[in-house]
């Protein structure tokens, strides 16, 4: 049989069956888990950056440990890998790559977008950081340092990115309404009014 | 265990061409020098765990090098951090 040339729901099917019959993982136990992947958005990064923003001691857990912030806020964290938060500054701002294959803080950011996963973003986010920050319409000035953050072990990694100005007074909600799934990679920066 | 500031090269080792393995290593720092920035704990080793043999806990490291080190044409204020388990690491003496 050729395994490249079978369907591959024949292919899902008999591996589910084979994890059921050896114990690995019952049916329900996988159900359980592509409903909780299926769940998770960049809605639950955006709340935790936001609720950072307003909140200096939760701010303070997220960037000591990014699991218990989590789940802090009820996000289901368990089985999964650690989650290490980047805080961005106005010296420091932190681009999340995984040259190896496509790491992704799954539980906090939902699934990846296609482009984090293509052979082109992750070796040029390493070889040309700027140049590819460029290319998303973010010009990162000269003299703040620009750290890439390569994803290749046991970590999740995601960017606590700086607050924008003119949100003064704003709610958590709307300031969490600001933050898109790059800004917490570090491909963007929030921003007021785009 | 290897403590937070300290100098160290990653091997210059290339387990790939001689068989079947699994690393987490990226090959653009193999030989590379860079500093220790912090200890992140300790996990199974995954060169072991890809293979399903019984896998040692080993310490994971965060490790920041120069983009200047690895590329001569990069951008001066750039660097680059990465996890990298300990016995990837060598420490200068």
């Amino acid at each position: 049989m050729n395994l490249a040339e079978t369907d591959s729901g024949r292919l899902l099917a008999a591996l589910r069956s084979v994890l059921a019959a050896k114990g690995i993982a019952a049916p329900d136990e996988i159900a359980e888990r592509i409903a909780l992947t299926d769940a998770a958005t960049p809605a639950r990064g955006a709340a935790m950056v936001a609720k950072a923003w307003v909140d200096p001691a939760f701010r303070a857990l997220m960037l000591a440990d990014g699991a218990r912030a989590a789940e802090s806020l009820g996000i289901p964290m368990r089985g999964m890998p650690p989650l290490g938060v980047l805080e961005n500054t106005r010296e420091l701002h932190h681009l999340v790559v995984c040259t190896l294959c496509s790491c992704y803080p799954r539980a906090v950011l939902g699934y990846p977008p296609f482009w984090f996963k293509s052979t082109s973003f992750r070796a040029r986010a390493v070889r040309d950081p700027r140049g590819v920050l460029a290319e998303f319409g973010f010009v990162l000035p000269e003299t703040v340092k620009l750290r890439v953050v390569d994803s290749t072990a046991d970590y999740r990694w995601m960017v606590l990115p700086m607050r924008p100005e003119g949100t003064e007074g704003w709610s958590e909600e709307r300031l969490a309404s600001l933050v898109r799934e790059g800004d917490m990679i570090g491909v963007t920066v929030p921003q007021v009014g785009v | 265990m290897i403590a937070p500031g300290t100098r160290v090269r990653v091997r210059d080792d290339w387990p790939e061409t001689r068989g079947p393995c699994h690393i987490r290593t990226p090959h653009y720092l193999r030989g590379t020098a860079g500093v220790v920035t912090r200890h992140l704990g300790d996990f199974p080793n995954p060169e072991d765990l890809a293979f399903a043999r019984p896998a040692l806990r080993l310490p994971l490291y965060h490790v920041r090098f120069e983009q200047s080190a690895l590329w001569p044409d990069s951008g001066r204020n750039e660097d680059i951090l990465v996890e990298i388990f300990e016995p990837w690491l060598e420490t200068e003496p």
